[in-house]
């Protein structure tokens, strides 16, 4: 027997039936372009939040203090003083996974030039900042080592800053402005970042050396957070156990005591903000593979009928010498090629789909090839499965009872 | 010169369980077919004609006994032996034809030949056109099986028993639902086929028909009765001729 004859007589039959055939891959067509879209649009959605938080920053590491008592008095994190100047000097020195690092200390005012003014936050930084939070400078320069030592009174202002405070064609670099009582030489303008995903207009940021804001404004000596940037994104666990453990002690942090600082990472921020797209997407995709199964279901039962409606055709062909294992393929070829071409055709209506969507309702979508594969994987298993039961009984057929089946 | 043995059958039984009660269908049935015969086994509903017909066809194994065509002997046949065995040995006509239907005549023709590995495809189509032109369908070839009539459409039948070249024929109640003018054509050709020296094995319940072939083999209750040599069998060709025309 050549097999190829098989897929013959299989094309045949799945070609004389075209309407309960197209019916049946109905079924299946939705189910597979259903799973396809709807994963695209979850890892779509996912994508895009992901995108947004890695605009935030490269691999950013950040150290707060650990909220906790101070005689009694439960403290803002803000207030607790335990990352100090020994701490991040240590952490520039021993993180060899760490490639850059800044302090950071922030105060909220007024910001006043002439008779403009605006209410901003003040950010004490030093030059890494640039780099960890992927600004760059527009216009001007950013402030140096030398002007963190001296406490300069210089700033680094944001776009919205700017719009905010100076007049439209007005240069102000080399203007001085006032942030609450305190006169600030503006030496850069940041180039525009735009709002971040949680809704911040990251350009309404001044930048001031952290030690000016920690002397001259906050009166302090310690930071309110340390921010750090790993290596790379795969090195960010190893960045943040080195920083653990130079804190663990240069706290005098005991082994089973707790820390008394937080350590959090982008990673950690992208895997709460999607874990709710994530949940959705699994939804979805569950909901869709019912529709799967349910196609497979209508295969069987076309195949059912198929094989109920042929029993004399199959007596005839296996009184003329068709062995059994001949019927069996022949009825599982018919249920693999509806499956497959419902599969090809269900893949080809999901990609159109999922753009279609991103280009009507401008969602984001993201057809990953594992999808694809996956769905169309099931869809075909789905064919072997639901065509086998039905296979097995046309070939245990009688062909004496079978040929005088009326 | 003897003739080749085709069919051998020797002491064959055949029991069916039904409930407690075992039936025998056929008792202890010997007997003989030759090359070239044109053999009529005969039998009233009951006589175990199938039964006898099921095992000549190898689609049906013996209780007790031995058969063997063309000198093998199919009782020890596994399924699939027997399902090949039926693919180059064997004919079959059937009473309702059995074409697939929205098939055209040379695909019906052809059918048996798919399912024999060592024919390709110009060979396969070759035999059936010339099957098809051997029962003088040669302006039928691309017609659905659905759209002809009966007699053509057994002509179809009788065209795909003969494309795998069978050492026997196997035809039961192949006239059964023919009317009378045609049923003399089918038979005609029958004799055709039998004088152009295939063998021929016609079962029917019909006894006017024995008259046509070369030997009549009739059973009672799974035991065969009489087993006649008609030598100067009726020609239905001329019986055809003979029938008034208003039947058309």
């Amino acid at each position: 027997m050549n097999y190829w004859n098989l897929f013959y007589i299989a094309l045949r039959a799945i070609l004389s039936n075209k309407m309960r055939t197209f019916l049946t891959m109905l079924g299946m067509i939705i189910g597979v372009s259903s799973v396809i879209t709807m994963l695209a649009i979850g890892q779509g959605s996912k994508r895009s939040i992901r995108e947004q938080i890695s605009e935030m920053g490269s691999n950013m590491i950040m150290v707060y203090p650990n909220r906790g008592r101070m005689g009694g008095v439960r403290m803002n994190s803000a207030d607790m003083q335990v990352l100090k100047s020994k701490d991040f000097e240590d952490l520039q020195k021993e993180c060899p996974h760490v490639n850059a690092i800044t302090p950071q200390v922030s105060s909220s005012g007024q910001l006043i030039n002439g008779t403009q003014n605006a209410p901003s936050t003040a950010y004490g930084v030093n030059e890494d900042y640039l780099t960890i939070r992927k600004y760059k400078v527009a216009e001007g320069t950013f402030f140096s080592d030398e002007h963190v030592k001296t406490y300069a009174k210089v700033a680094v202002i944001g776009k919205t800053v700017v719009n905010n405070l100076f007049n439209e064609g007005e240069d102000p670099i080399g203007k001085v402005i006032r942030f609450n009582k305190i006169p600030l030489t503006i030496i850069g303008v940041l180039e525009s970042k735009g709002s971040n995903s949680m809704g911040q207009d990251q350009d309404d940021i001044v930048l001031m050396p952290y030690t000016t804001v920690q002397k001259r404004i906050l009166a302090q000596t310690h930071f309110q957070s340390i921010v750090a940037s790993a290596t790379s994104e795969s090195e960010t666990e190893l960045a943040i156990e080195e920083i653990s453990s130079v804190l663990r002690r240069n706290h005098q942090i005991g082994a089973y005591q707790e820390d008394d600082f937080d350590i959090r990472s982008q990673e950690e921020l992208v895997s709460a903000l999607s874990s709710t797209t994530d949940m959705m997407t699994v939804l979805l995709a569950c909901i869709a593979s019912i529709s799967l199964l349910v196609g497979g279901i209508g295969i069987m039962n076309i195949m059912f009928v198929s094989v109920t409606e042929r029993t004399k055709e199959i007596g005839l062909r296996m009184s003329i010498g068709a062995k059994e294992r001949h019927i069996m393929l022949q009825f599982l070829i018919e249920a693999v090629m509806i499956s497959v071409s419902s599969g090809i055709i269900g893949v080809l209506f999901g990609l159109l789909a999922s753009y279609g969507i991103n280009f009507l309702v401008g969602w984001p979508v993201y057809v990953q090839a594992w999808s694809v594969a996956l769905s169309f994987a099931v869809c075909t298993t789905a064919g072997i499965f639901f065509g086998w039961y039905p296979a097995r009984k046309a070939a245990r057929l009688d062909p004496i009872e079978a040929i005088r089946y009326e | 010169m003897k003739k080749k043995t085709i069919i051998d059958i020797r002491q064959l039984s055949r029991n069916f369980q039904v409930g407690d009660e075992t039936v025998h269908a056929l008792r202890s049935v010997s007997f003989a077919i030759h090359e070239g015969e044109f053999v009529t086994i005969m039998g009233t509903s009951g006589s175990g004609k199938s039964t006898l017909l099921n095992i000549l066809g190898c689609l049906d194994t013996p209780t007790i006994g031995e058969y063997l065509l063309d000198g093998e002997s199919v009782s020890a046949m596994s399924k699939d032996q027997r399902a090949e065995y039926r693919n180059r040995k064997i004919g079959f006509i059937f009473q309702s034809y059995n074409l697939l239907s929205r098939t055209t005549a040379l695909d019906n023709v052809a059918l048996p030949l798919l399912y024999n590995g060592f024919i390709g495809k110009t060979e396969r189509i070759e035999r059936a056109k010339q099957a098809l032109i051997d029962v003088g369908l040669e302006n039928r070839m691309y017609h659905f099986s659905n759209q002809m009539s009966g007699g053509q459409q057994q002509r179809v039948a009788i065209a795909r028993a003969l494309v795998n070249n069978p050492v026997i024929i196997l035809a039961d109640e192949a006239t059964g639902n023919l009317d009378t003018r045609t049923s003399f054509e089918i038979l005609s050709l029958f004799q055709e086929l039998h004088k152009a020296g295939k063998t021929i094995i016609f079962v029917t319940h019909n006894p006017e028909l024995s008259q046509y072939s070369s030997r009549t083999i009739l059973l009672r209750d799974g035991q065969i009765i009489s087993d006649t040599q008609n030598n100067s069998p009726l020609s239905a060709a001329q019986t055809l001729a003979q029938l008034p025309k208003t039947d058309l």
